[in-house]
């Protein structure tokens, strides 16, 4: 163990690997069932929804209502593309495509109005998410209202995987690396972040069109599991449920966000047995955990792989001293 | 030390890939339903919860009144219904994770609802791949069993089409109303006002008539008095409002305040008490909506309908109410002709569906999936309803 813990990369593509497999055992040996396959997807479109905006709003402080516009590219860009070319390589540039198309637009955003700070940007972000939904009400292409159905549905563990995790991993490096340390001086006080030298709208933008990417892919994943999309799905309330998870995880951390992502999945499944109270009840455990825990689950802490090794070296300690 | 993980992680992934490959057949468990010897399960899908969930409830308290009709009357061939009841929070993505769940884990033999066409038509992949049939008993958008790729083949609704509505009101103003003359005001937001829009005009302009205005209006509006001047000054007969009962009460209101007296027509979107609340009952008067049921009609079985609707939940049944019921009796009716409870036969017995007697009318099922009904005109009167017609196309 001490010779593998001086390779934290080799260590972290172990645990990766292992909940890829450990997951996929599960599924070959029906464990997990269709039903919950399909609950599989929510929770990791979910997962790359809140990761994504934590990058924005928990890491770079800069609170967007966007998000629901994102994935509507995103969502919008892969359906078209699949309908067209219902196969493995038209999914993948589906994905990107959508992904780009969600970038190039939130970088186009992001240069003028991350200008303004706090309520201002929240609001100027959510009347871009609703312009975006307003046009693609009216489009010709996207046909309108009635929305697009019967997308071929090509997300199965493997994409969901890899697209997840390679979100996880990019957003937490990024974190961990120079830009991200700069994106959190940026929320941390943007004046003195000026001051030292740092091209505050640079970061912003970066970390916005970097959100922005990540939400493309979640709708892009959305329109390929789900068959059907409408404009009606990415309203305001969307970009609302994303941040429920973002907020109730922890502000600035990429676990809690994920925990959030899984907890939430789980509660709404299990009160989908009481089909009327089913939203009273769920609303009343978010007032709950949030009086207990206003900071969020994780505050913002992370859960690494060092929890592990570190109860490792506690264990051995122990040993040792008795 | 690195080599041999990376070996040992290289024979993993192709365990999980081969795994993989070995996963995923698909079984349609007709099996375990046939075993079911107590009952036979059918899976309600609606929306209880969020911004339609009106039409869900209404829909599935007339089903459950069916339901708890069938059992009392001895269930289908001795067997009892058993629903399996689930809230899709009116998300599609969320009718179908439950449409999922509903076939593969609860295997029930077969879906009712959603009520709205997006969700409905969200399920439907989940359905054709388990092949077990869906139907709907209020998705009245065109492309819901048929689309450019052919008829779905187990989804079904009970309800005509917003096409056929759009078309039923146009005849109803060219023939009864002798209206040569429309103005059409439309919700511009909704893929059904659209829809209702541009079959009307076909229809009308077919029969002889001229639209001399058309004006457009986004969910959500309140203010009309723009749209009603604008049009005020020109000569039409009737004006027709394609949308929600939201805003056609209020452009109601409005245009009666300015004096347009003109009959007014719209469709199953101003089935609502909303209606009366928003225009007031001095305004609706020489008002006409089409829909899919009226409680004036006189048929027994109607009667009959209405007296235990209102014995359990003590108010008047809605067209929701009575589409929900119908659709559970069809379904029944459907289920107890087919001899087994597999998915394919139900099927089979629901395309050779001919002249169900329900509450909201007679139909046969076409090859289209779609029910063949006439349409209720319905003629408001001081807020009431004054006259209910049976239009056939």
């Amino acid at each position: 163990m001490g010779r593998l813990n001086e390779h934290p990369a080799i260590k972290k593509a172990i645990a990766l690997v292992l909940s890829y497999v450990i997951v996929q055992m599960l599924i070959s040996t029906n464990i997990i069932s269709d039903y919950l396959q399909v609950t599989l997807a929510t929770i990791c479109i979910n997962i790359i929804l809140a990761v994504s905006l934590n990058l924005i709003t928990g890491i770079t402080g800069q609170f967007s209502l966007g998000h629901a516009g994102f994935m509507s590219i995103g969502a919008y860009m892969c359906a078209l593309i699949v309908l067209r070319m219902p196969t493995i390589p038209g999914f993948l540039l589906g994905v990107f495509a959508g992904a780009a198309a969600a970038a190039l637009v939130g970088c186009v955003v992001g240069l003028p109005t991350l200008r303004l700070r706090g309520d201002y940007l929240a609001i100027a972000t959510l009347g871009m998410a609703e312009i975006i939904r307003v046009i693609f009400l009216n489009l010709e292409i996207t046909n309108g209202a009635a929305g697009l159905s019967g997308i071929p549905k090509f997300v199965n563990w493997f994409w969901l995987f890899v697209f997840t995790a390679g979100t996880i991993l990019v957003i937490s490096n990024f974190i961990r690396s120079s830009h991200g340390r700069a994106c959190i001086s940026v929320r941390e006080d943007e004046i003195a972040a000026d001051a030292m030298g740092i091209n505050t709208t640079k970061y912003k933008v970066m970390a916005f069109t970097f959100g922005a990417f990540c939400a493309g892919i979640a709708g892009a994943l959305y329109a390929t599991s789900f068959y059907f999309i409408e404009p009606g799905l990415f309203g305001f309330m969307k970009s609302i449920d994303v941040l429920v998870i973002v907020v109730l995880g922890g502000l600035g951390s990429i676990s809690g966000s994920v925990l959030a992502a899984v907890l939430l999945a789980v509660i709404s499944t299990l009160l989908q047995s009481f089909p009327e109270i089913r939203m009273v009840l769920y609303a009343l455990l978010l007032i709950i955990i949030m009086l207990f825990r206003p900071q969020g689950l994780m505050g913002s802490k992370e859960i690494s792989l060092n929890v592990f090794g570190k109860l490792g070296d506690l264990f051995a300690s122990r040993k040792r001293r008795v | 030390m690195k080599k041999p993980i990376v070996a040992i992680l290289a024979v993993v992934l192709a365990i999980a890939l081969l795994a993989g490959c070995a996963g995923n057949k698909g079984s349609t468990g007709s099996e375990d339903r046939n075993k079911v010897e107590d009952g036979i399960k059918i899976g309600i899908n609606y929306e209880l919860s969020g911004k339609v969930a009106t039409y869900g409830q209404s829909s599935v308290e007339g089903i459950e009144l069916a339901i708890e009709e069938i059992n009392e009357a001895g269930g289908i061939n001795g067997k009892k219904i058993i629903p399996v009841k689930y809230d899709t929070k009116s998300e599609p993505a969320e009718a179908t994770t439950l449409a999922t769940r509903l076939i593969t884990q609860d295997k029930v033999v077969m879906i009712l609802g959603p009520a709205t066409s997006g969700s409905f038509k969200a399920q439907i992949p989940v359905a054709e791949k388990n092949r077990i049939p869906v139907i709907s008993g209020s998705a009245t958008d065109d492309s819901v069993t048929v689309d450019a790729s052919g008829v779905k083949e187990y989804a079904f609704r009970i309800c005509f089409t917003d096409s056929y509505q759009g078309t039923a009101m146009a005849s109803y103003a060219l023939n009864k109303l002798s209206a040569k003359k429309a103005a059409i005001i439309m919700d511009s937001s909704s893929d059904y006002g659209k829809g209702l829009a541009k079959n009307f005009r076909e229809k009308f302009e077919a029969g002889g008539g001229t639209i001399v205005a058309e004006e457009a209006y986004v969910a959500g509006d309140t203010d009309f008095n723009g749209i009603l001047t604008k049009i005020k000054g020109q000569d039409f007969d009737v004006i027709f409002i394609p949308g929600y009962y939201d805003e056609a009460g209020l452009i109601i209101k409005q245009a009666r305040n300015l004096g347009i007296d003109v009959p007014i027509l719209g469709a199953d979107g101003f089935d609502s008490p909303k209606l009366l609340e928003l225009a007031g009952a001095a305004a609706l008067n020489n008002v006409y909506y089409s829909n899919h049921y009226s409680s004036l009609d006189e048929d027994p079985k109607v009667a009959k309908f209405i007296e235990n609707f209102k014995a359990k939940y003590n108010k008047e049944p809605d067209a929701f109410n009575a589409l929900g019921y119908d659709l559970a009796k069809f379904a029944a009716d459907a289920i107890s002709r087919a001899g087994s409870l597999d998915g394919e036969s139900i099927k089979k017995a629901i395309e050779e569906t001919e002249n169900f007697d329900g509450v909201t009318g007679t139909f046969s099922i076409d090859e289209n999936h779609n029910p063949v009904k006439s349409v209720v005109v319905i003629e408001l009167k001081d807020g009431k309803q004054y006259r209910a017609e049976k239009i056939a196309d």
